[in-house]
């Protein structure tokens, strides 16, 4: 008689969600779309994991995310530049995101920290969840998907598939994609018409500011204020994730994955969805820029991008068998207070 | 009438009939919804992901990688011009409960102190109309319906609330509503309706839909728990609110 395999919450950090792709098809009943903040994250963890592009995983915010194996192995791999730390029987020890790692029953694995971003992904072998309305994404709101409509939280136990393999090799991400600082790119409209001249300027030309309400629904900025030629309502309409909408006060807010499907302020311009999980990954008080670009040349980056996420998920490579040297090798980086996903020394074994 | 097509990222268009309140617009939007449903459900419109109907125009959400925009717009086209003459398509008829007493109305003194009647007239009034479901939004479920009686028209209040509870009646402007969830909001709460207007697991999760017809009959506060506790153990059903539902060929637009 076996036992059930559980991945178990032991602290979900800032803030942790099961999540997936999303659920498409029910905007016109009032239901966002959810799903993953930044979708080449998601890919990058279930391609480390071998599972699908976009199966449900674990979104996290910030440090904090604290897992535990019960009941049997679990295999788990971490996207985002996160420091992570996994303490068993023989210790504690650290090593890099990018990769996959077995977890012993009983292993603990945590995330530290993230150096860059607010953002990681990390994705479970054998997490098989039922879909709601077509997708397991967690919208609390309306209390959908993930384990009973709720964001993780300690104690919260994911059962794992009885037939999942933990025991596969791990892989690494050999290269991790760069910090991309370069500014956040927009479309003018739906209702730019509704804003003085002035204002599509200031937004492209000024430094905005990522205040601290800042979540899965939106962040909103602030700098340059926005005016507004005549008053700061419409009769309301679709918002789409990426959406920046303004209201009277003049500062903007871009709505995300759990956004409110329709909304009644002039939406200035959207945000263009290669650069969204960029943008939601940024820190409260980190500056950012926007540059406005056509929609058919936000198509022409949607692609571009697509290219390079697919380049990326190309570079995943099986690690060597004898991973624990590189183990070793990630700890000595980080007694040096470097962490690198690869030392230098890593080679390939192909 | 006439249209304007406006972007919306990369990743979507809208497709913008006017920009007021108006059955006429309406129309034009449901026309145009249906005929890309239609089109999506023949395999056709590759690359086209959903629409977003509302009070005045239709948002397409595509996948910039299967296709782009001046594809999808392309394709449209005939359907927008055929959607300009659309008519008013009519939908199912509802009479919903709503409590107008005590804690479920804790705006309707205040409203009717505002407009100069008096709450009795305000419940008469609000009760008294049947309202058209212009779209759903905001919230899973969340009907926007409207017109209301020129004479309970007030602007949002002031002073929005952190919390609303679930199943609140409100209004404001020229609409009226009911949250499905407990959220913030803007709108004055003149009662409450017992019955749950959101609920995955029924194969159409939202009880209401755009085009749907709605009227509101007064219970008690008495009424309003039984209600809820006939449906909470399944004694009674949400689809016998439900007084008429129009034949095949009127819903075929």
């Amino acid at each position: 008689m076996s036992t059930q395999t559980e991945l178990e919450i032991l602290s979900p950090g800032a803030f942790a969600s099961l999540q997936d792709g999303g659920r498409r098809g029910h905007r016109r009943i009032g239901v966002p779309w959810a799903g993953v903040l930044d979708r080449r994250l998601m890919r990058i963890a279930n391609a480390l994991a071998g599972r699908s592009e976009d199966a449900a995983l674990i979104e996290c915010f910030d440090g904090g995310l604290h897992v535990t194996a019960s009941g049997g192995a679990v295999k788990i791999a971490v996207a985002g530049d996160a420091v992570v730390e996994v303490e068993g029987t023989e210790g504690r020890r650290q090593l890099a995101a990018w990769r996959s790692v077995t977890l012993a029953d009983g292993d603990q694995l945590r995330i530290r920290k993230l150096e860059g971003g607010r953002i990681a992904m990390v994705a479970v072998v054998g997490l098989d969840l039922p879909a709601v309305m077509g997708s397991a994404s967690t919208y609390v709101r309306a209390g959908l998907g993930g384990v009973d409509g709720r964001a993780l939280a300690a104690g919260t136990r994911l059962a794992l598939a009885s037939d999942a393999d933990p025991w596969g090799s791990d892989h690494v991400l050999t290269q991790p994609p760069a910090a991309d600082s370069g500014p956040i790119r927009l479309v003018p409209g739906p209702q730019d018409d509704h804003f003085s001249p002035a204002a599509l300027e200031a937004l492209v030309g000024g430094e905005y500011r990522v205040t601290t309400e800042a979540d899965r629904m939106g962040i909103r900025l602030e700098g340059a204020k926005l005016e507004h030629v005549g008053a700061a309502e419409i009769v309301s309409d679709a918002t789409v994730p990426g959406s920046i909408q303004v209201p009277g006060a003049g500062q903007p807010i871009v709505l995300l994955a759990d956004a409110q499907t329709a909304g009644g302020y002039p939406k200035i311009a959207t945000v263009i969805g290669a650069d969204l999980g960029r943008l939601a990954a940024l820190r409260p008080g980190q500056a950012l820029r926007f540059a406005a670009v056509g929609a058919a040349e936000g198509g022409r980056i949607a692609r571009a991008v697509e290219a390079e996420t697919r380049a990326l998920i190309a570079s995943i490579r099986a690690l060597p068998p004898d991973g624990i040297d590189l183990m070793a090798l990630y700890t000595g980086n980080l007694v040096d207070g470097v962490v690198h996903a690869l030392g230098a020394e890593y080679r390939p074994l192909y | 009438m006439s249209y304007r097509i406006l972007d919306a990222g990369d990743a979507a268009l809208t497709i913008e009939f006017g920009n007021i309140i108006d059955p006429a617009l309406l129309a034009a939007v449901n026309a145009l919804d249906a005929a890309i449903q239609r089109l999506q459900g023949a395999g056709e419109l590759p690359g086209v992901i959903e629409t977003m109907p509302t009070f005045r125009s239709l948002t397409v959400f595509f996948d910039p990688l299967a296709t782009d925009r001046d594809t999808v717009l392309a394709a449209l086209q005939p359907l927008i011009d055929a959607a300009e003459h659309g008519t008013p398509v009519d939908g199912r008829h509802w009479r919903l409960p709503v409590c107008y007493e005590g804690e479920a109305a804790p705006d309707l003194a205040e409203v009717a102190a505002t407009l100069g009647i008096c709450t009795d007239e305000v419940i008469a009034l609000h009760s008294g109309s049947a309202y058209l479901v212009y779209m759903l939004g905001f919230l899973p479920g969340f009907p926007f319906m409207g017109d209301l009686p020129e004479r309970l028209r007030l602007p949002r209040r002031a002073q929005p609330r952190v919390r609303v509870p679930a199943g609140s009646v409100a209004i404001a402007t020229a609409l009226t509503a009911i949250y499905p969830w407990e959220s913030p909001g803007g709108w004055h709460l003149l009662g409450r309706c017992p019955i749950p207007l959101f609920d995955a697991r029924r194969a159409s999760p939202s009880l209401l839909a755009a085009g749907d017809q709605v009227r509101f009959t007064p219970v008690s506060s008495d009424e309003c728990r039984a209600i809820e506790a006939g449906l909470a153990n399944g004694e009674i059903d949400p689809m016998q609110w439900l007084e008429s539902t129009p034949t095949p060929a009127e819903n075929a637009a």
